[in-house]
């Protein structure tokens, strides 16, 4: 399954967050979206998933139009995590993940056997099922991501978007979050990351997409894409890549 | 946290005790048609009388309290959940002082004596009316917007009602108004019922519509949207549901509050904080909980029958405050 985005723009009162970008995102690869803060990324990923409407551009899933699909169908197809954390009221984790389902089950259906099995291989996936019958709200940082994670895996979507998985983490919980997205891709499905750690994003993704003032300035693998001259010119940081760091 | 009782247990448990609480408010009554007048009448040769006092009077009173007091408890719980704060009632979206207005223009008008069922149409109206003001507001706005429009609604609705009072051409209408204004169940009909039931109902499968959706905001409105949730036809069915319903309620009972906050608050816990298994529940709490305070208002008396909103406003207030009391570590969290 693969997912394209082709000339995307995205406008809000005649300032243009997103200008014509294009990218792409194929089963089994694990793809970092990287640059500075204000680039875009989180706007992009909104635009393609078609919660954010868009001034010019299409996606495509599979070359056909993603976006005039039902809301739910859609859903089905691509995942995704958004960057807020915050869960209302007390719900249990297993609860918090069974939400994953929403877009498989009918308007007053109930779990199905199947829902619960893959609710079961989600909590397994981040190693949650210790938490299952505690409240979200009371959960820790690390233990909120892994299972607002799970409910993202939940869904068994083909692909798969994650706005900033890693933020606010300890490095353990980041490794954590990162190996379960890469087991992820290498099960088969397409996982798009929207990530600010470069180390992290250097050492796991096969590829880097590098947005900056709304356009894609660089696509291609990690040890390519992470050169000193885009370090300057995109982060406005002197310095040498990652890889050279560590 | 699991739910410390089985949901079919809990709703079974609740329906039981609306089916009770009806059943005593057919047959309890004021001192001059008690239960033991009524089953004494009934046993002698005056049983036409007793009857007709339960078709005609208790009936349609029972019935309104039930279905009233369940549009309020679940039309609190669906907009709790659509909001996602637990401080919301059907008042603060405008709806149900909308509906007040409605009626007191009736009644200040005149109107309400010139045609049967004038008054209740006029909240109706006054009802929907609101409901699609929001509708214009917040088509492009999120929650706030409909928050902050529904407190300017319902501050323009206050207002325009004091000046109906204020201009009541006498002491008279004014307190009629005054009446009307604290709700109560007393004295209504069967038309009155007909009316209202039909409506009442249709709110009720609208808001039903929107059980799912408001399970997937828990987790904010971004990944709902994700999930497949229509944020824009969420919003459409909560505010519909809750003008029909609320309105229509309001508009035969006048304004009858803390139900709609209260109830759900009680079962939120009972029903593990799910905001679709929070909606039927509350409902039935709702029924129970306005059938009891009408029951115990003709069973206590002060001189003259205690208003109906007036009892769930004396009941409700210190128990919110002591709701707040106690949960106030976990509402800052």
């Amino acid at each position: 399954m693969k997912l394209e985005g082709k000339g995307i723009s995205v406008e809000i009162r005649e300032r243009e967050l997103v200008s014509g970008a294009s990218l792409h995102l194929s089963g089994g690869e694990l793809v970092g979206l990287i640059g500075p803060n204000g680039a875009g990324k989180s706007t992009l990923l909104r635009a393609m998933l078609g919660i954010r409407d868009t001034s010019a551009g299409e996606v495509l899933l599979d070359s056909k139009a993603f976006l005039s699909l039902p809301a739910r169908e859609r859903a089905r197809y691509v995942a995704f995590l958004p960057q807020e954390r915050r869960v209302e009221w007390r719900l249990p984790a297993y609860d918090i993940v069974m939400l994953g389902r929403y877009p498989h089950q009918a308007t007053f259906g109930s779990a199905s056997s199947e829902d619960r099995a893959a609710v079961n291989r989600a909590l397994d996936a981040v190693d949650g099922h210790e938490l299952r019958d505690r409240p979200v709200a009371v959960l820790s940082g690390g233990e909120r991501t892994r299972i607002l994670l799970a409910r993202a895996l939940a869904v068994e979507a083909p692909l798969l978007l994650v706005d900033e998985p890693t933020a606010a983490l300890d490095p353990y919980h980041q490794l954590h979050v990162m190996e379960i997205l890469r087991d992820r891709a290498r099960s088969g499905a397409g996982v798009l990351a929207v990530m600010h750690d470069l180390a992290l994003a250097e050492r796991f993704m096969d590829r880097l997409i590098v947005m900056n003032s709304g356009s894609i300035v660089a696509d291609g693998p990690p040890r390519s894409v992470l050169t000193p001259e885009l370090l300057a010119s995109v982060y406005r940081i002197a310095g040498s890549p990652p890889q050279r760091l560590a | 946290m699991k739910p410390p009782v089985p949901y079919p247990l809990l709703i079974a448990g609740l329906a039981v005790f609306v089916v009770a609480l009806a059943f005593l408010s057919m047959i309890v009554g004021p001192a001059t048609a008690g239960t033991f007048e009524l089953f004494d009448m009934m046993a002698h040769e005056k049983a036409d009388v007793a009857w007709m006092i339960m078709r005609e009077v208790r009936l349609p009173r029972t019935a309104l309290a039930l279905l009233v007091g369940m549009t309020l408890g679940l039309a609190g719980a669906a907009l709790q959940g659509f909001l996602r704060n637990p401080l919301a009632d059907p008042g603060i979206v405008g709806v149900s002082p909308a509906a007040s207005l409605g009626a007191v223009l009736a009644l200040y008008t005149g109107l309400s004596t010139a045609i049967p069922l004038a008054l209740p149409l006029m909240g109706i109206l006054g009802a929907l009316l609101c409901a699609l003001l929001l509708h214009g507001l917040a088509r492009r706005g999120g929650v706030l917007t409909l928050v902050l429009a529904g407190v300017a609604v319902s501050s323009l609705c206050a207002a325009l009602m004091s000046l109906a009072l204020n201009l009541s051409p006498n002491p008279y209408a004014a307190a009629e108004i005054m009446f009307w204004l604290m709700g109560s169940v007393t004295d209504r009909s069967m038309d009155h019922l007909l009316l209202a039931g039909p409506l009442m109902a249709l709110g009720w499968l609208i808001l039903a519509a929107s059980a799912r959706s408001l399970d997937a905001l828990s987790l904010g409105e971004e990944a709902a949207a994700g999930l497949g949730v229509n944020l824009a036809r969420t919003r459409t069915l909560v505010i519909t549901g809750t003008a029909i319903s609320v309105g229509a309620g309001t508009a035969v009972t006048g304004g009858i509050g803390f139900i709609g906050l209260v109830v759900p608050h009680i079962l939120r816990p009972l029903v593990g904080h799910t905001p679709s298994r929070l909606l039927l529940a509350s409902a039935l709490g709702g029924g129970a909980l306005l059938l009891a305070a009408d029951i115990l208002v003709r069973v206590v008396m002060f001189g003259s029958e205690l208003k109906l909103g007036v009892l769930t406003a004396l009941i409700g207030a210190p128990f919110f405050l002591w709701l707040i009391f106690r949960a106030r570590t976990e509402l800052e969290s």
